[in-house]
């Protein structure tokens, strides 16, 4: 049952990227502009655009430009980044590295903090310390993500002088530099994801402290910290963990706003990029990545739901 | 945000239903009247007082070429809710009916179609906005129209699985067993009991809009300059953080007026009309 579920979610990723590489191919070739004469430049006689397009594969008919790019990405081979003249695969690894490292540490942070609060809003539900975290939560939701990143650097790089304000830290300048790098990004970040799961996690604690078990808890006379923590929560963090693993997909559009107002060289900069210029190669790599790692999370999302609940049955949702 | 246990029923509406409607109502004339209450025109330049600070003569100040922000928000808002009303009634009006006919009539066409889909939501959003944009030029219109068809499938499955439910009711046996068409079962009866969930879609829907659409422009793929779109007003205010904060911040506290407006509304109305809903926040 749960091979041959994991099997056709599998085939599903693959055919889910099968076609965003004829999406983005057929994308790419209904440009006007052509890779050739992106690394020619405006100058180009129509001689040397025609030995260029002819050394890229340019004149070949569509199908077999396609087959042969696409047989390259399944060797591993991303291509020439047209605009950079360096092969895409270490660009590529780098900018994902960066970009791992940001996503890794707002998850964290959200975790944590959504964790928290959402405890904290069940616990004194419908008195101040309740509301005062619904309204720190939805104001990370009612502004888009660049605009709080805004707002962060207005306050602690312009006003107060604190952390840098773009860029990433490099492992030369030390591990310190890194970190103050990172503050700010991972911040913007998690607080566009923290009502989301903080109000998770206050529901389902909610729907948890009626039980009966809390209050057989309750009767034994344990104090009420030790309810909460070691009888409660752990029965409400099934769905939240179903929240971040879904979340950690929906990331990927929140990295590409944040990367770009903190200039933070990740993927989603690098996409960005890609995209002003026109660098095909670089654009069509990071799409398929980003599509790839988009998927995988979902998968990850429900499979991690049913191992922690195995009354859920896998597949159901597709009957 | 209510629990749904205290306000129940037809009784006084709800603090949120009430600052929600306002707030709205205010959004709406703005949008109306902006080329009247809109102090300069918005691509007015006043040379000798860039970068000006808010003041009487400039209320929220002026940007890099001296123009009155205050002015180019209130005709943003314009922009910012076109966007939005356009995307909304393209991924409800077409994401409605996919809805009704797939989980009406099921079998083949239904089970294709939610394959589709589902492809479609395979996609991480932004990257299927971005492919469309970036291939053809970028506009007002056309970020509008790649944002509703986006919506179209959370749109269509919401639709579908509201229609599974009501498949099973009473009142439709009984519309079957009278020989009512197809069409009359959906637009006369499934439509009145689906429209109150629908609303609520749709107001989430145009929040959505609007913040995607102001990621869109200031990632530079969407409305272009010299419009007075908020996203863009952010993203060129950017550089002036420093000195002017007011030509950045001032297009974003009226985002957040819009969104929360929006949001409230939604939240107000979902208590009201179907108050079985509510709590599940």
């Amino acid at each position: 049952m749960t091979r041959a579920y994991l099997a056709r979610r599998l085939l599903g990723i693959a055919v889910t990227l099968a076609a965003m590489s004829c999406l983005v191919f057929l994308a790419t070739h209904a440009l006007p502009a052509n890779t050739a004469a992106l690394i020619l430049g405006p100058y180009a006689t129509p001689a040397t655009q025609a030995a260029m397009e002819h050394r890229l594969g340019l004149d070949q008919p569509l199908l077999s430009q396609y087959l042969s790019w696409a047989g390259g990405l399944l060797r591993g081979d991303l291509g020439q980044s047209a605009v950079m003249q360096r092969p895409v695969k270490p660009i590529l690894a780098a900018a994902l590295e960066n970009s791992a490292v940001l996503a890794a540490a707002a998850m964290v942070l959200v975790t944590v903090a959504g964790i928290t609060l959402g405890t904290v809003g069940a616990v004194w539900r419908g008195r101040w310390p309740d509301h005062a975290v619904a309204i720190f939560a939805y104001s990370g939701l009612a502004v888009p993500e660049f605009y709080w990143g805004l707002i962060l650097i207005l306050v602690f790089c312009s006003r107060l002088h604190l952390l840098p304000s773009s860029g990433a830290g490099s492992a030369a300048q030390g591990l310190v530099s890194v970190a103050a790098h990172l503050v700010l990004p991972v911040l913007t970040l998690a607080f566009s994801f923290l009502a989301h799961v903080s109000r998770i996690v206050r529901s389902s604690m909610l729907d948890v402290l009626v039980r009966p078990f809390i209050m057989a808890a309750r009767g034994r006379g344990l104090p009420e910290y030790r309810v909460i923590l070691r009888h409660a929560l752990p029965n409400a963090l099934i769905p939240a963990v179903t929240v971040l693993a879904q979340d950690f997909g929906n990331m990927i559009g929140g990295v590409v706003a944040v990367e770009t107002i903190f200039a933070y060289p990740g993927i989603g900069r690098l996409l960005v990029y890609a995209l002003e210029r026109l660098d095909l190669p670089v654009m069509q790599a990071c799409i398929l990545v980003i599509t790839a790692i988009f998927c995988a999370a979902n998968l990850a999302a429900d499979l991690i739901t049913a191992a922690l609940d195995p009354r859920i049955r896998l597949g159901a949702a597709h009957a | 945000m209510p629990d749904g246990f205290s306000r129940r029923g037809r009784g006084r509406p709800s603090a949120s239903l009430i600052a929600g409607a306002a707030i709205v109502g205010v959004l709406l004339a703005t949008v109306a009247l902006a080329h009247v209450l809109a102090p300069y025109p918005f691509d007015q330049f006043h040379i000798h007082d860039r970068f000006s600070p808010p003041s009487l003569k400039y209320l929220a100040g002026t940007d890099e070429y001296g123009r009155d922000v205050f002015s180019r928000v209130l005709i943003g808002s314009q922009l910012s809710m076109t966007l939005g009303l356009v995307s909304t009634i393209i991924c409800m009006g077409l994401g409605v009916p996919i809805g009704l006919l797939c989980g009406s009539v099921r079998g083949l066409a239904d089970e294709l179609v939610m394959r589709l889909l589902d492809l479609l939501m395979a996609f991480p959003p932004i990257l299927l906005v971005l492919l469309i944009l970036v291939v053809t030029p970028p506009g007002l219109l056309k970020t509008s129209v790649a944002i509703g068809i986006l919506f179209i499938a959370p749109v269509a499955r919401l639709a579908r699985s509201l229609t599974l439910d009501l498949m099973n009711a009473g009142f439709t046996e009984a519309a079957r067993a009278r020989g009512e068409y197809l069409w009359y079962l959906l637009l006369c009866e499934f439509l009145p009991n689906m429209w109150p969930t629908l609303l609520v879609e749709a107001s989430l829907r145009l929040v959505f809009a609007v913040l995607m659409g102001a990621v869109l422009s200031f990632l530079s793929f969407g409305v272009q300059p010299p419009a007075s779109d908020w996203g863009l007003m952010i993203s060129g205010g950017r550089a002036f953080v420093d000195n002017a904060p007011w030509i950045a911040l001032a297009p974003g506290i009226a985002m957040a007026i819009t969104v929360i407006g929006i949001s409230l509304l939604g939240d107000g109305l979902r208590d009201r009309l179907h108050p079985q809903f509510s709590g599940k926040g």
